[in-house]
């Protein structure tokens, strides 16, 4: 009895939640915005070293946004790697014996590398960009794992480490050295736009790559009955 | 009402539901779920908001990419966490029935 009268008290909050946020966005909605932020991004968009609003907007205008995510990504990354119980990306119990899964795979996999990197390239001019690009990236590190492919030149303790902190390293000498310039921090030199973006994008696609294969990878716990450290009870 | 605003009230209406199913839901992967629709419904209200008022706006857009990104990293730790809670204290909830110590909750 006192659990659905929990549930009424919570579905009404939640109701009213709700409706006090249609309210004010029917409010916003209503009034005309102060500032044209796409009329002040297509004026500047030539100062962007990239001809698509959303890649400007992530890799320059507010690349300060980008830098903070993939900071928060390598934390995730490091916490998911430091549960981990697995010493190799590769397992020998999730390994299927599909041949055909095997068969197909050795031709998806060329495929799906080769479209992350249009997806990078395509960035500069039309949707896509770094995010995308990692996420298939990291896709095709998960069908690897799956179907059993040897993923041995990925050892956690080397490359992958490597990989998860490269993206971030990277932007952030790249900030910094533009702040150590007399620039702003983050401030691109005008010459040089196109190409740091260029290479910023192609280490954050490998570094989003990395920290979303290292969380699924640290996920699976092999053995689960035996007594792990900590435990306490 | 145009179309970007019916998306950003069922944007509202995600993030209600979401809530309530975070609040009343016990099984740690149900709340992890509620949390991630709370979420999609802020990206629904900071994608068609700003597209009711002046068409497209790659700011918000961008955000949105940002966040998406995020969220899905954070769920994925969230996983962990939760599955490492699992082997640790055999539960799935959060609830307080043995005298076991609580663990993370995404």
């Amino acid at each position: 009895m006192i659990g659905l009268v929990r549930t009424v008290a919570i579905a009404l909050g939640c109701f009213a939640l709700f409706c006090g946020l249609a309210i004010s966005i029917w409010n916003i909605a209503g009034h005309p915005t102060p500032v044209n932020l796409p009329q002040l991004l297509a004026n500047n968009l030539d100062r962007s070293g990239v001809d698509h609003p959303v890649t400007a907007v992530l890799l320059n205008f507010r690349s300060y946004d980008t830098l903070l995510e993939i900071g928060v990504l390598v934390i995730a990354g490091i916490a998911g790697i430091s549960m981990a119980k697995t010493a190799s990306l590769e397992d020998q119990e999730l390994r299927t014996s599909d041949s055909l899964l095997y068969a197909l795979q050795r031709w998806f996999l060329p495929l799906m590398l080769v479209l992350a990197g249009y997806l990078l390239w395509a960035g500069a001019h039309r949707p896509g960009g770094a995010f995308q690009a990692g996420a298939v990236l990291a896709a095709t590190g998960l069908l690897m794992r799956l179907g059993g492919i040897p993923m041995d030149f990925l050892r956690p303790g080397l490359l992958l480490r490597l990989g998860l902190g490269l993206g971030f390293s990277v932007f952030l000498v790249v900030a910094v050295a533009s702040a150590i310039g007399g620039n702003a921090f983050l401030a691109y030199p005008p010459s040089m736009t196109k190409t740091l973006i260029l290479i910023i994008e192609s280490v954050l696609t490998l570094s989003i790559a990395m920290v979303l294969l290292a969380l699924f990878v640290s996920a699976p716990v092999n053995n689960a009955e035996d007594p792990e450290e900590g435990a306490s009870s | 009402m145009s179309a970007p605003l019916l998306y950003s009230l069922a944007g509202a209406v995600l993030f209600g539901a979401g809530l309530f199913g975070l609040l009343r839901l016990s099984h740690l992967l149900r709340k992890l779920l509620a949390f991630n629709i709370m979420g999609s419904g802020v990206f629904l209200v900071m994608v068609g908001l700003p597209q009711h008022q002046g068409g497209p706006d790659p700011v918000p857009q961008a955000l949105v990419l940002t966040g998406i990104v995020v969220a899905i990293a954070a769920t994925a730790l969230a996983v962990v966490l939760i599955r490492r809670y699992y082997h640790l204290s055999g539960m799935t909830t959060l609830d307080e029935v043995p005298d076991h110590r609580e663990g993370d909750q995404g």
